[in-house]
């Protein structure tokens, strides 16, 4: 799709600045990229592709997206560990009054604090992003795994 | 036995409340259990009678290591066979589901029904008169091993073993009513995904039956204020300990006396900003809000609040195992009620709020293991027998139960 460089440079800052935040665990910031009424899903590639909507993480509206992070931050116990985001091959795919859909590639990196470094997960964004006073936000961000399999467990969003 | 070799394991006394750690970590000890455990008496789930609708479906799963093939075939039965061509050993079926008329080995081409038997040898006459099978070649004494078949509520069931019971009769009445009691109606698959567990396979077992660490573990819900005092439970065991159930109730207001004075104590600075998945529809007819059973040796079967799931246990080697989630509906399910299921699914799981941690503790055990295979365990919680509970959790019952089944089925 043709797009506007201008805004196609906005949504890579988006992605951008997303994955630092993540990355730099500044995780109380996650939230306030996503709309208020902002859909988050971790699914499968299996599970999307064969239109099975079970998730490893749903979370519909900004509620729930602070309750995952307050929920690791005091409740779950767990390695502690760190992610490396790496990402690319952004394309505006489609816009229209619900918003413009982006897909991107990502991998990420988990080092633990032993050391052991593993490529955690790799996949797509899928995003509807919309504009909220002048910002950028995910209305939907889907997370589409290739991998149906988890290394041990899940805490900190993708 | 031969000079070089490790004498065989065996365990000091009768005592099942204290496990050597050397059987988490033993690779002996790890081949016997796939020959006696898994390929032994007792029933594996496959997978889902929900899966394989149709005749020529397929899917692959595991009996502890071994890859088994189930298929629907043109009568509708349901059959289990090991994914292990006659001919050179090769997985017949490497794909893991499908639709199919014969189950045929890429390798030569040899060729199965779905029912498992060799229906088709490539070049069998040889090419120009040249080759091919020997006359006296029976293809009726080479077809893919069967397992034994039981099917309930939808599960399916195999066995390597003529020794296993019926199933009825392997579960014993009062957990096969509780199973009865979750799959009331026909299941629809809402998903899957899987989980490595940086542990041995019994260190998950055991944690499934193992109330007492729940509450300690697993802060979740103490943490957010979302603890019930008007809650009680217990947990029931197989008579032959090999399987149990253990869940929780909300009683209903009026029945009891509710102590103000614990409901304060829970009280604390922290709470959700949305708790809809903590809601509750009481769709099973009564008001049990946790329902953990499991089935010797793989299976655990999962109700929380509306998060219906099984989840197969397989060994990958003596320190891992993978654990296989199946998210469950009802085929009957409205939208609402399938939205909430999956907001509520997001408390287990690989990322789940109250069951990650499932994940990071048996990978301590095991890291603790490794430093002495010769001291023991001690579980002596609700002790030291195989004892149902009523009105407490806290107790490691039914982990006694399963080292019972693990000890009978491994003559150890």
């Amino acid at each position: 799709m043709n797009t506007d460089q201008s805004l196609r440079l906005r949504i890579e800052d988006l992605f951008t600045d997303y994955v630092h935040t993540i990355d730099d665990d500044r995780l109380e910031e996650w939230p306030d990229y996503f709309t208020d009424a902002g859909r988050y899903r971790i699914i499968t590639r299996e599970n999307h592709e064969r239109g099975l909507p079970a998730a490893l993480i749903y979370c519909d509206g900004k509620g729930m997206l602070r309750d995952r992070i307050s929920a690791m931050r005091k409740a779950n116990v767990f390695d502690p560990q760190t992610y490396c985001h790496t990402g690319g091959a952004v394309q505006v795919v489609g816009a229209d009054d619900d918003g413009i859909q982006v897909r991107s590639n990502f991998t990420v990196i988990r080092t633990l604090s032993d050391g052991a470094m593993s490529t955690f997960a790799c996949g797509r964004y899928l995003d509807r992003i919309t504009e909220e006073d002048g910002a950028l936000k995910f209305a939907e961000r889907t997370v589409v795994i290739d991998s149906r399999r988890v290394d041990t467990l899940l805490v900190i969003p993708l | 036995m031969s000079g070089n070799q490790a004498p065989e394991f065996t365990w000091p006394d009768d005592d099942i409340s204290r496990v050597p750690y050397q059987v988490y970590t033993d690779a002996d000890i790890y081949a016997r259990e796939q020959a006696q455990i898994f390929q032994g008496p007792t029933w594996n789930f496959l997978c889902l009678e929900a899966e394989l609708p149709n005749p020529g479906d397929y899917k692959t799963t595991f009996v502890g290591e071994a890859s088994i093939i189930v298929t629907r075939d043109d009568d509708g039965a349901i059959n289990g066979l090991l994914n292990r061509c006659a001919h050179k050993g090769a997985l017949v079926c490497y794909k893991p589901c499908g639709n199919t008329r014969h189950l045929t080995c890429v390798y030569h081409n040899w060729s199965y029904d779905l029912d498992g038997n060799l229906a088709a040898v490539a070049f069998s006459k040889g090419v120009g008169g040249q080759g091919g099978l020997p006359d006296d070649f029976e293809t009726a004494g080479h077809g893919l091993q069967r397992l034994r078949i039981e099917t309930y509520r939808g599960l399916i069931f195999g066995t390597f073993s003529d020794a296993t019971p019926a199933f009825a009769d392997y579960m014993g009445p009062k957990l096969l009513a509780s199973i009865d009691r979750v799959l009331i109606k026909p299941l629809k698959v809402l998903g899957y995904h899987s989980q490595m567990l940086p542990n041995n396979w019994k260190l998950y077992a055991e944690n499934t039956r193992d109330s007492y660490h729940a509450s300690l573990l697993h802060v979740f819900h103490n943490t957010f204020g979302i603890v019930r005092p008007n809650m009680r439970g217990g947990v029931q065991i197989a008579d032959s300990g090999w399987h149990h159930r253990s869940y929780a109730e909300r009683v209903p207001a009026g029945d009891v006396e509710i102590d103000k004075e614990k409901v304060r104590s829970l009280k604390n600075q922290y709470s959700l900003e949305d708790v809809s998945l903590m809601e509750h529809v009481e769709e099973l007819g009564d008001t049990v809000t946790n329902s953990i059973q499991t089935v010797f040796p793989s299976l655990v079967i999962q109700q929380i609040l509306n998060a219906l799931a099984v989840r197969q246990l397989v060994p990958r080697g003596p320190d891992r195992s993978e654990l296989f989630w199946t998210i469950l509906g009802f085929e009957d399910d409205d939208d609402a009620l399938l939205e909430l299921r999956l907001k509520v699914n997001n408390l287990v799981g690989p990322a789940g709020f109250v069951s990650m941690e499932d994940g990071l503790a048996g990978g301590l055990v095991q890291r603790g293991a490794v430093a002495d295979p010769a001291a023991r365990t001690v579980m002596p919680m609700g002790g030291p027998g195989i004892e149902p509970s009523v009105g407490s959790r806290v107790t490691e019952a039914a982990v006694r139960g399963f080292w019972k089944g693990w000890r009978e089925c491994m003559g150890i």
